[in-house]
């Protein structure tokens, strides 16, 4: 049995705390004892592999679910899932699930009063190909109002999931769109207190992967938590 | 070359019907060795207030303490009928419920042996980034040399991290493990 290769730990102020009052939802679910510091064994450093398809088919284009097109501006959202040192993660499962044009989930529980979109679910997945690239068709999400504090707008932004290729490395984070107002409004947004970080937060519009007559391009890469150095790379 | 990694975001609360899959909430669907257990518990906030908008991974190795992953180089076989993940939304109530085989033990480190566990990942409206816990089985008798469970020295801490069999009848083991954020019995929670 091959030692476990561990993760780099994360910079906390790379991700946000579990307790930040702006964000009224963290005061009653943030834990209050320290966490745990755990150095990563066999559970941590692997994680589920999707490269057999179990996941269920690829859902990467949004706007044609169903009868009908979907409403809103036509997205491609592409981009590649990285570790910190830059290397492709392939296979991996991402699953995107998002608001309509208007600003209305399909969910249930969402009763914002904005139309729902019966050719829109909102929700897609794929599996990264072996370069860790992907590549969404959906629409363009609207911001919403949140009851967080009065007149609240949460920044438009489509929800990404990705597991990378250990329990260590499972990530959710949001995608948001360049130049928003709302974005220095948005506590969920702005729990990161480093700059850099958040900003790798904002997809990037690219008119080369536009394509004329139909569909606005954004790039948007994921980067993932690398190796730790071992002692046989240094 | 170093990339800045890209920060955590809360769930939010409408993400079931994006991350649906409600077949994996039961990993035996394929028929895997192993003794067939259900896991269930209530996810609590600090005012001891259900979760109906939590979600809960899992990830264990199969019935002979092998993962279903490349980077497991143990000379055990991995079981074809089982990955290892499960994932399930908590209901109205808070509850979540889980259906698997009870998992064999694995590697810890130097040349120990951890007592049989499950990961979990607890996702949720208001959790920024996810919680990271584990379920250890209070059945158990390896827990008492587990490396992880004997370095925590509080018993009441140590003890929010065992999941305790009901009693139910039938051929099926049910065990509870609720998962409380907050406050008083808060869950044990790792940094990892």
């Amino acid at each position: 049995m091959t030692k476990p290769v561990p993760y780099k730990r994360e910079r906390p102020e790379g991700h946000p705390p579990y307790l930040y009052a702006p964000y009224v939802s963290t005061i009653k679910r943030a834990p209050k004892r320290a966490l745990i510091r755990l150095d990563h064994t066999l559970s941590e450093v692997t994680g589920p592999g999707f490269a057999s398809g179990w996941a269920g088919p690829d859902k990467a284009d949004l706007t044609r679910q169903y009868a009908g097109e979907a409403i809103g501006a036509r997205i491609i959202l592409a981009g590649r899932v990285l570790d910190e040192d830059g290397r492709p993660v392939p296979s991996t499962l991402l699953e995107i699930w998002q608001a309509n044009a208007a600003g209305r989930y399909i969910d249930k529980a969402d009763q914002h009063n904005a139309p729902l979109d019966p050719n829109f679910s909102g929700a897609g997945q794929l599996i990264t190909n072996e370069r860790g690239e992907f590549r969404f068709l959906t629409i363009k999400p609207g911001p919403y109002p949140w009851r967080n504090t009065y007149n609240a707008w949460r920044a438009a932004h489509i929800h990404f999931s990705v597991f990378g290729p250990a329990f260590a490395t499972r990530l959710v984070t949001q995608m948001y769109f360049p130049g928003d107002p709302l974005l220095p409004l948005d506590p969920i947004f702005n729990s990161t207190a480093d700059a850099e970080a958040r900003n790798r937060l904002v997809s990037a519009y690219d008119p080369n992967l536009s394509e004329a007559e139909y569909a606005l391009g954004y790039v948007f890469d994921i980067v993932l938590r690398g190796r730790a150095a071992t002692p046989m790379e240094a | 070359m170093t990339l800045i990694a890209t920060a955590s975001q809360t769930i939010g609360p409408f993400f079931h019907f994006g991350l649906g899959h409600p077949e994996w909430t039961d990993l035996t669907a394929a028929g895997p060795t192993g003794a067939r257990i259900h896991i269930e518990g209530q996810v609590l906030d600090g005012d001891r207030a259900p979760l109906d908008d939590a979600l809960i991974e899992i990830w264990q190795a199969n019935a002979a303490g092998k993962y279903d992953h490349p980077e497991d180089s143990q000379d055990k076989p991995v079981d074809p009928k089982f990955h290892g993940f499960g994932r399930c939304g908590t209901d109205a109530s808070g509850w979540f419920r889980f259906t698997t085989i009870k998992p064999g033990r694995v590697p810890g480190p130097g040349n120990t042996l951890q007592a049989p566990h499950i990961d979990v990942s607890v996702f949720a409206r208001g959790l920024l980034k996810r919680l990271v816990t584990r379920i250890y089985f209070a059945d158990e008798a390896a827990n008492d040399a587990d490396p992880i469970l004997s370095r925590i020295q509080d018993p009441n801490v140590r003890q929010t991290l065992l999941a305790v069999p009901t009693g139910e009848r039938g051929p099926v083991i049910t065990y509870r493990f609720d998962i409380i954020l907050q406050g008083e019995g808060e869950t044990a929670f790792f940094e990892i």
